[in-house]
């Protein structure tokens, strides 16, 4: 058996390892054919760590090899990112008030493009458009919201579930089997009866996909996708049923002019004194055109905190178009159609 | 008040009641208010130019009334009664003898000639029932088209108005022999002959030819699968340009009736469309409450304006929209100025948001009463933020160019 010594130096960053065949541009090794007997014991100093500078972790072959010296690779990046933060933190404490002010990190919401049609909350043109929309005689306390929830044709378990939790979630709602009728007939029948919204669940493979959403006078239609339904059993730590009594109702940043739209029928779906007895919330929280939905029972506990305790289902919904006029989705006419390939390019461009 | 509505080239009325006037050159949008109290009930139908000269413009709105509005002084000048909101709300406006005569149509069928300022029509045809538009023939300012829901395009001479010059037919039985269905959205005449283009709402666009016996359209092309609502003829002759309630808006060819190609940007339904009588440009509004100015030669779009409220209807000057002369450089360079003192960093951002900051400040201006005050300037937040975000986008180029470095060493 030959023992032939590998000089420490030489490239190579090995650990405990067996030689190790360098894939090194520059063959200065005649010894490449000593891949197994030799045990080289080398010390894990490896102060004098030259490669070659053409060489990358993904050259080695031996996929252990490469992966123990891409984390090798990490933990040496780590460290000197702490070493700087560790370092930015010394300056910061010696220059005390002149220090540079703390870096914020990008995130798609703080580069959002700015979007023309924000709502300016002093804007009258604005404000008499919405004064006199097709909600104003909700806005104006003249009509109580009846919810008439159905689904489309023979619906699943999961969906029924959904419906039936939906309609303890949102005060005065009626679900209705939907046996095969069609909408534009179903319409006229709710407008005589005084409902004031028709909620249709489309059903997928047994799990809700959509949601239309009427505003039954006349009203605009929105069509969502719904996503990520879950139901009350689901739910950790939940607490008990929800009561009868008429929930909060808190939107969250819908700030342009379609955000407007969408949270007005929102707002509208609920009567609109909330009874704080009840300590029901629910909330439509809008984040990159995702629209998260949660139902929630608060209680404070002293005059600073607050716990809170989701009942409810929670689903996610994205809006793909929005109709003026009562359901028609072949001859309406859209305010707002979802192009995905126009809307959808930008990843900073939001519409809601 | 004359001199902000003179510049104004592009003309939109909204279903707020509120005339808007867009000067392209200046990039700025104005409100034209009739009364202090704004209402839906004056929502705007139909506009229309008064005369010639293009110095007056008369404002259809839903309640039956005809306004008159002055470009020269900026306002509204007069005010008819031209019908009863209950038989519909107005379909079409046009003029006749220079302005002497106007003829007003609603969606109830009565087509009515009103002359000298008197309570009374001078004529009234009974067109048919549920009609959805009426247009003049520019060429033959005596000759409308009308036409609607099961209402087949006619063509009416209205110094004869007893029958109309021309019933179109419907088209044949398809291939089950089923009636086929028959919705006249909007028409236009092709200047030159007498052809007559029609778009229906069961997305199908016709051509008929009144001088030949065939009463059955000559051309028909298909666009989309949602009902196309309006339509206009670009001056270069040979296409029509289409839009549909999906915002989809395309140039269809007239040789052989295929799709030459699409606008891209509208995300609502297309209300209003016009082509510009000399340049290749072509101007739309919808409901999602935006002016938008394309280009017919490349497709692409020049202009986008953000007004408030759903627009219903749009009026072109004949005269170049864009207006060469000092205002339109001013700002250029101002714009320039403040583009060289920030710092430059990523040059590839710039120009999409640069397209964007070219529009509007608005600026609402009442006619008769006091000034509703407002203004909005894009521009100036826009850059606001840009420079803002700069430094920042600085400073985290180099360690990240370190960190390049570094793992290449290691």
């Amino acid at each position: 058996m030959d023992i032939i010594e590998v000089p420490v130096t030489q490239k190579g960053k090995s650990k405990k390892k067996k030689n190790k065949i360098d894939q090194s541009k520059d063959a200065e090794q005649p010894d490449k054919m000593e891949t197994n007997d030799v045990e080289v014991k080398e010390e894990k100093t490896e102060a004098t760590v030259a490669f070659p500078p053409t060489f990358s972790v993904s050259e080695i072959k031996n996929k252990q090899r490469r992966h123990l010296m891409f984390m090798k690779f990490k933990q040496e990046k780590r460290k000197q990112k702490m070493e700087l933060k560790k370092q930015r933190k010394r300056q910061a404490k010696l220059l005390g008030d002149k220090a540079p002010p703390k870096q914020v990190p990008k995130t798609i919401e703080n580069q959002r493009v700015y979007d023309e049609t924000t709502v300016d909350p002093e804007d009258e043109e604005v404000a008499f458009d919405e004064a006199t929309d097709e909600f104003s005689a909700y806005f104006n306390g003249l009509t109580n919201p009846k919810v008439l929830i159905t689904t489309s044709d023979r619906p699943r378990g999961r969906t029924v579930k959904f419906c039936r939790q939906l309609a303890t979630v949102i005060p005065n709602a009626h679900v209705y089997y939907r046996r095969g009728l069609a909408l534009k007939r179903i319409i006229p029948q709710c407008v005589a009866r005084d409902f004031t919204y028709l909620i249709v669940i489309n059903e997928d493979r047994k799990v809700p996909n959509g949601l239309v959403l009427c505003h039954l006078p006349e009203g605009p239609t929105a069509h969502f996708k719904v996503s990520s339904v879950r139901l009350r059993k689901e739910m950790k730590k939940k607490g008990k049923e929800p009561t009868e009594h008429y929930p909060e109702v808190i939107l969250n940043n819908f700030t342009t002019r379609l955000g407007h739209s969408i949270g007005r029928m929102f707002a509208a779906l609920f009567p609109q004194n909330p009874q704080f007895v009840g300590r029901q919330v629910a909330t439509f929280h809008n984040q990159r055109d995702f629209i998260f939905f949660r139902f929630h029972r608060y209680i404070f506990k002293n005059e600073k905190k607050a716990g809170i305790q989701e009942l409810g289902p929670r689903f996610t919904l994205k809006l793909r178009t929005l109709q003026k006029g009562t359901f028609d989705s072949k001859f309406g006419e859209y305010e707002w159609v979802l192009k995905r390939h126009e809307m959808d390019a930008c990843r900073r461009k939001f519409q809601l | 008040m004359g001199d902000s509505s003179r510049p104004c080239t592009v003309w939109l009325g909204s279903e707020t009641g509120i005339l808007k006037g867009v000067s392209v050159s200046r990039r700025q949008a104005l409100n034209f208010c009739h009364s202090s109290q704004l209402s839906r009930q004056h929502e705007v139908r139909t506009l229309c130019w008064a005369d010639a000269a293009e110095s007056e413009l008369l404002v259809g709105g839903v309640d039956g009334t005809v306004k008159t509005f002055s470009v020269e002084k900026g306002t509204f000048t007069d005010v008819r009664q031209c019908g009863d909101p209950s038989d519909g709300s107005f379909v079409g406006l046009a003029t006749l003898d220079g302005g002497a005569a106007l003829v007003t149509c609603l969606g109830g069928g009565v087509l009515r000639v009103w002359r000298d300022e008197s309570g009374e029509p001078a004529a009234e045809i009974r067109v048919g029932n549920d009609i959805a538009r009426m247009r003049q023939n520019p060429e033959h300012r005596h000759k409308v088209a009308t036409g609607g829901k099961e209402n087949c395009l006619k063509v009416w001479d209205l110094e004869k108005p007893d029958k109309p010059v021309f019933t179109a037919r419907n088209l044949r039985n398809d291939w089950l022999n089923l009636r086929q269905p028959h919705w006249v959205m909007d028409m236009a005449f092709i200047p030159g002959s007498d052809k007559v283009v029609t778009c229906t709402g069961y997305h199908q666009v016709h051509v008929y030819d009144p001088s030949t016996p065939q009463r059955r359209p000559v051309l028909e092309a298909t666009y989309g699968e949602y009902p196309l609502t309006t339509l206009s003829l670009p001056a270069a002759g040979g296409s029509v340009v289409v839009g549909n309630t999906h915002g989809q808006i395309a140039v269809l060819d007239l040789r052989k009736g295929l799709v030459r190609g699409c606008f891209k940007g509208l995300s609502g339904g297309v209300r209003g469309l016009q082509c510009h009588a000399s340049q290749p440009v072509v101007a739309s509004c919808g409901l999602d409450r935006f002016l938008r100015i394309h280009s017919l030669e490349d497709r692409r779009l020049q202009h986008k304006v953000y007004l408030k409220s759903r627009l219903n209807c749009l009026l072109l000057a004949s005269r170049p929209l864009e207006e060469a002369g000092d205002d339109c450089l001013e700002v250029k360079e101002e714009d320039d100025e403040v583009w060289d003192a920030m710092e430059q960093v990523e040059e590839g951002e710039e120009n999409p948001k640069r397209k964007m900051s070219e529009e509007t400040s608005v600026e609402q201006e009442n006619s008769k009463n006091g000034i509703l005050k407002e203004g909005e300037n894009f521009i100036n937040e826009i850059t606001d933020g840009q420079e803002e975000k700069t430094p920042e986008s600085e400073e985290r180029e180099p360690p990240k160019k370190q960190k390049r470095r570094k793992k290449a060493k290691a």
